[in-house]
């Protein structure tokens, strides 16, 4: 689905490795230790469809992400899958907005260019019309304290 | 029949009039019978709405999610280019740089405007505050925000940009902006509560036509806007979804 990533995308030394998403598909990955801090007083937005598939993000999420626009409408959300993430705080994400619930974490995103940028997310249900059309979530700036928690306990559960 | 009109208590005092004015306008534009209530304080305002007594409000998006999920309430218009957006002020001696440097137990300084407050909560969550440990220190207005940091009542204020950005130079100068939020998609909306649906495309196309109309933009100028611009159902959905995922 989405494309391996490209070394003459990456800025700086970097690693690789192949994640296996929740479908089966497969991605290489490289990422590096680079970390982008959050920018103060933004929310980085994106909307998808009840399948995962990004339909819009503002500018902060174009800015952050290091994708354009375009390449981000209608890519499948893992394409900010960062491989330290656990996999299970994922289907715990899917699980919760499935059951019509919010959702609340911090995670770790993978940029193109192989670094990374931490937030606090909320992920909630957009329903219209008492159906699920699709999901949204909106990212904080998150504390650092907690950021240095999930960096120590995520590696503890994958 | 007369319907109620009320204009969120966050008005900035200076449009007071210019509300008034809007609502005479408005009354010979639509040929409709229309009382302006202002409420001071969100309590009265949200007894009334409770009361279903309102009819036409000029509504905080705090209270826009609630008066479309429970009261039936839709969207008309919003002021043009305008976005609700904080800052977080300290005293400019104050030693605190960042966000980050607040210490549990400080003491916040806000007012009861409920969008604002919400947006300077999340701007303090870096520094690890939450409502559990900040100590607040509620004030009437952004203004008096501001002067509990001048007399050192207050180690941070939560003030509505738009209010920081209209005080006076001498008060600025006291005061330094640690953050500022730049959301833009937060922002007042004119909504017509379940009696008035009917009037709702006419009504829009009133507003939406005054700024093109002379004595129009008197009035607008009055309330310090550049004209109406239209919200539609599905702005006015993703607006309170936001608004959601910010509420936690
Ligand atoms: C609205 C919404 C936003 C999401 N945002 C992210 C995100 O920023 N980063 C991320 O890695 N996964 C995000 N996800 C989760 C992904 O859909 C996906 O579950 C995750 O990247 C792991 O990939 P996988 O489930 O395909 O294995 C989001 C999901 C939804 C519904």
């Amino acid at each position: 689905m989405i494309s391996d990533m490209k070394p003459e995308d990456i800025v700086g030394d970097y690693r690789e490795t192949v994640l296996t998403f929740y479908d089966g598909t497969r991605r290489k990955v490289l990422y590096t230790e680079l970390e982008t801090p959050y920018p103060d007083g933004k929310l980085i937005v994106s909307t998808t469809t009840p399948e995962g598939v990004i339909r819009q993000v503002n500018r902060a999420f174009v800015e952050m992400s290091g994708y354009s626009e375009a390449e981000l409408i209608g890519a499948p959300h893992n394409i900010l899958r960062h491989p330290d993430m656990p996999a299970a705080a994922f289907k715990d994400l899917w699980e919760t907005v499935q059951r019509g619930e919010k959702w609340q974490g911090y995670v770790k995103n993978l940029r193109k260019d192989g670094g990374y940028y931490w937030v606090k997310a909320t992920v909630i249900p957009n329903v219209r019309g008492g159906k699920v059309v699709g999901y949204t979530s909106v990212r904080r700036k998150p504390s650092r304290t907690r950021v240095d928690e999930c960096a120590k306990l995520y590696p503890t559960l994958r | 029949m007369t319907f109620l009109f009320t204009v969120s208590p966050d008005f900035a005092p200076d449009r007071l009039s210019g509300w008034y004015i809007f609502n005479t306008w408005l009354q010979k534009q639509t040929g409709t019978a229309i009382h302006l209530e202002m409420y001071n304080h969100y309590q009265q305002l949200h007894q009334a709405i409770e009361a279903d007594k309102i009819d036409l409000i000029y509504a905080n998006p705090y209270d826009a999610a609630m008066l479309v999920r429970n009261k039936g309430f839709l969207p008309l218009a919003k002021a043009q280019g305008q976005a609700d957006e904080a800052i977080i002020a300290v005293n400019a001696d104050s030693s605190v740089r960042d966000v980050a440097d607040l210490q549990a137990n400080s003491r916040v300084a806000f007012t009861d405007d409920p969008d604002v407050r919400l947006m300077g909560m999340i701007m303090l969550e870096p520094a690890d505050l939450d409502a559990g440990n900040i100590v607040p220190v509620l004030a009437d207005t952004h203004v008096l925000v501001a002067k509990h940091l001048l007399k050192g009542e207050a180690d941070a204020g939560i003030i509505l940009a738009e209010a920081y950005d209209n005080l006076s130079g001498v008060i600025r100068k006291q005061l330094r902006v640690l953050v500022r939020s730049q959301i833009s998609v937060i922002h007042h909306a004119l909504m017509v509560g379940p009696r008035l649906q009917a009037k709702r495309g006419e009504w829009r196309q009133v507003l939406l036509d005054m700024a093109a109309d002379e004595k129009g933009r008197g009035v607008l100028a009055a309330l310090g806007f550049d004209g109406w611009q239209t919200i539609d159902d599905e702005e006015m959905e993703f607006m309170i979804d936001l608004m959601d995922t910010l509420n936690t």
